[in-house]
């Protein structure tokens, strides 16, 4: 799937090369690979009409960045679009009411929730200085009140000897009483799973809530939730009021498209995603990263990003320039090959490469790599003078280098002669900036 | 029995057929076939899970039936999309297979990822085949799980079995392996074995599963004679995805499909159907123990257009 969006863009955009704007015209083949791909991922049917109207409307008339080729600007736009929608910056539990602070979770039966309970008290008491007190307010799963109590155990924290017989109501109010006489700040509640639709057990969860005013009732949604994410959830928040969303079981390869469907159609941010079976295995939800992997291209976007930063616009122009004045030296190329080596891995790197998923799957990486070194290991043996003016470069010059360097003469010998001929190549090619220097610049480590 | 059956499906397929079939039915009353009355109907079933490659294949079934004149009203739109829906399911699943149970001990293992209803099922089945007259033995093979020991237990208890447990943490297989033997040696019919929810994605405890599966196969020729993924209903298309992983490593033999009484459609089965060929053997309609049901292609998707 990863790959197959990739391509399927790069096909797409093939035919828009060296035009610079997207185009309404181009786009709708690219909005319907799009469309694919977050069906795919789970996203609500409803959402994903809703996302590509405004993705459309974002990117028609959209100057195509130097650095990018318009099929990765395009990615670009929707995945900042889709990280918009999922909350944009990570947002942190807050936790400011008179203790103790009482958080209620709930969902559907084998969500995760009695599992997320302890890994939040855990982080909770971690990263918040809190003090939690687990409360097992599931008196119908058989043996759901002993899981909590041995997970209170790993965790060394106190567990209220909840009694299977008892309403879940009473529960939770003698609970209450008990942290507070043993001076607990946090109050975490595990409730039953039921469905949305079960009005009697709905109710006992309204009852619950009358009885110990939570300061927060977090919605457990298993990530690989189809399109009933957004029945389950709004249920759930049309009869109690969610204030926020865990997204569990991220660690496994579903894309987590119900995260989006939730936040566009019930409006509660997502907090925390669960990843892995171990306690510690919680993290702060950072909506750019479910973004990308919706999309299924968290590494290639995330090179867009690296190319972004170390390209910056500016920095192409002049190197434009210096092409276009006929000064492009080694000492620029050095410059070229530091930026490059800032970016990642040559595997990686060719991958970003438009159409370069074949060449990084030609090319030994690893071997790149290595020459990429000898190359730079070369120029970095070279005086200031060498590099600035090749012309300069005799015999005896050439000796001292490849001995500096590690390398032979014959090594020096092919690198001038690739750079003469690139050098050579820029200045016909000079028009089209950074990207197709990327484009058609040959691989001058063989 | 069959009126009964017929009832109990129905009633738990109410919410599904309310918020999904019957608007899909009252969409095309008194239309037209458009080209935008196929839309909704596309849009219907991919709000079902069914997925995008099984909903394109439908839509062309669909689309084939179209009438050239757009005088024909589109009222028989539900039966012909039902019947295409059964088609797909029935493709491998030309009868309900009911396990024989030819040997003893007949080996049912139970797999699936986390929190998909694999001890419960076990439960309602035990009750099942103990109800037949069938000496029933569970197995606790999820020594992960912190009380999971202790729930299949319950169950136990519950439907009046034995079940044999190691304490938490210990070896599955060897949990296993004593199962094996004491069904052995206690002449069991049907021995259920419970295994830890794990994801598909997870090298090391797919190893786990297939190491128990060498465990039973080496303590019983032909066994486990059959191996069940157990899947939520609410799973979107990831459900293809492990059917596919659990299919390739554990050679799955048959699905069943949990909580089917929400408002989840289950429509992913289509796609595995379609996929793998792997058929549905019961579908979970409910908490209690009748609510465990084989599965059956043509009820299936009567219940889900039932007005």
């Amino acid at each position: 799937m990863f790959e197959s969006l990739t391509e399927k863009l790069e096909l797409t955009f093939k035919r828009l090369r060296g035009q610079g704007k997207i185009s309404e015209k181009n786009i709708d083949d690219a909005l319907r690979d799009v469309r694919l791909a977050l069906l795919e991922a789970d996203v609500h049917v409803k959402v994903v009409k809703t996302f590509l109207e405004s993705v459309k409307a974002k990117s028609l008339g959209q100057e195509v960045l130097q650095s990018l080729t318009p099929e990765q600007h395009f990615l670009k736009i929707v995945r900042d679009e889709l990280t918009g929608l999922l909350g944009g910056e990570y947002r942190e539990l807050d936790l400011k009411a008179a203790p103790p602070v009482v958080i209620m979770l709930v969902g559907l039966q084998g969500s995760g929730k009695t599992t997320t309970l302890a890994k939040l008290a855990r982080y909770l008491k971690k990263h918040q200085k809190r003090t939690p007190y687990l409360v097992p307010a599931d008196v119908y799963r058989p043996a759901a009140i002993d899981q909590v109590k041995i997970l209170g155990q790993e965790l060394e924290l106190p567990v209220y000897d909840s009694n299977p017989q008892t309403s879940p109501v009473v529960i939770c109010k003698q609970a209450l009483q008990e942290a507070k006489k043993r001076f607990c700040d946090l109050l975490l509640i595990d409730t039953a799973g039921r469905l949305h639709i079960d009005a009697e057990l709905m109710q006992e969860l309204a009852t619950i809530k009358g009885a110990v005013n939570p300061h927060h009732i977090l919605f457990i949604a298993d990530a690989m939730t189809g399109q009933d994410a957004v029945n389950q959830a709004m249920g759930f928040d049309q009869q109690l009021g969610l204030t926020g969303v865990v997204l569990t079981k991220l660690d496994g390869d579903a894309r987590g498209g119900a995260a989006l469907s939730i936040r566009e159609m019930v409006g509660k941010p997502i907090l925390f995603a669960g990843m892995g079976e171990k306690l510690d295995a919680l993290d702060p939800f950072y909506p750019d990263r479910l973004a990308s992997r919706i999309l299924g291209m968290g590494d290639v976007l995330s090179l867009i990003d690296k190319v972004q930063q170390n390209f910056e616009q500016k920095e192409s122009e002049r190197l434009q320039k210096v092409i276009q004045k006929q000064q492009f030296t080694l000492e620029e190329f050095q410059l070229q090959l530091q930026q490059i080596k800032k970016m990642g891995s040559m595997g990686s790197l060719l991958e970003l490469i438009p159409g370069g998923k074949k060449l990084a799957s030609q090319v030994d990486a690893d071997k790149a790599e290595n020459e990429l070194r000898r190359v730079e290991a070369i120029i970095n043996s070279m005086t200031l003078q060498e590099r600035r003016s090749p012309a300069i470069l005799n015999g005896s010059r050439r000796r001292r280098i490849a001995q500096g360097s590690g390398t032979t003469v014959t090594d020096v010998n092919r690198l001038i002669k690739q750079f003469m001929e690139m050098k050579k190549m820029m200045q016909r090619v000079s028009k089209g900036g950074m990207k197709s220097l990327f484009n058609r610049m040959p691989n001058p480590f063989h | 029995m069959a009126g009964s059956f017929f009832q109990r499906l129905k009633d738990g397929l109410t919410k599904s057929r309310e918020t999904w079939v019957q608007k899909v039915g009252s969409i095309f009353e008194n239309q037209q076939w458009t080209e935008q009355t196929l839309e909704v109907m596309e849009e219907s079933l991919l709000t079902a899970d069914v997925g995008v490659k099984a909903t394109q294949k439908l839509m062309d079934v669909m689309r084939k039936h179209t009438p050239s004149a757009s005088e024909e009203l589109t009222e028989d739109m539900p039966t012909r999309l039902r019947q295409a829906m059964v088609g797909m399911l029935q493709a491998s699943n030309t009868e309900p297979k009911v396990p024989p149970l030819s040997v003893r001990p007949w080996v049912i293992l139970f797999l699936g990822v986390n929190g998909v209803g694999k001890t419960t099922t076990i439960g309602k089945l035990a009750a099942h085949y103990k109800a037949d007259g069938k000496k029933v033995l569970l197995v606790a093979g999820d020594t992960f799980r912190a009380a999971a020991v202790e729930q299949l237990e319950v169950w136990g208890q519950r439907v009046g079995v034995d079940t044999i447990k190691h304490r938490a943490g210990a070896d599955p297989s060897a949990v296993v392996y004593d199962g094996m033997q004491a069904a052995k040696s206690r002449k069991i019919d049907v021995l259920l074995i419970d295994t830890a929810g794990r994801l598909h994605t997870k090298g090391h405890l797919i190893e786990e599963l297939k190491k128990i599966r060498r465990v039973i196969a080496r303590e019983h020729d032909g066994a486990p004679q059959e191996t069940l993924l157990v899947l939520d209903a609410t799973t979107g298309q990831n459900g293809l995805q492990q059917a596919k992983v659990f299919k390739e490593t554990t050679n799955i033999t048959g699905i069943v499909l949990t909580k089917l009484d929400g408002t989840a459609k289950g429509g992913v089965i289509i796609s595995i159907q379609e996929d793998l060929g792997v058929p549905v053997r019961y579908i979970g309609i409910g908490e209690d123990v009748e609510d465990l049901q084989p599965f059956e292609p043509v009820r299936f998707v009567q219940a889900l257009f039932e007005k």
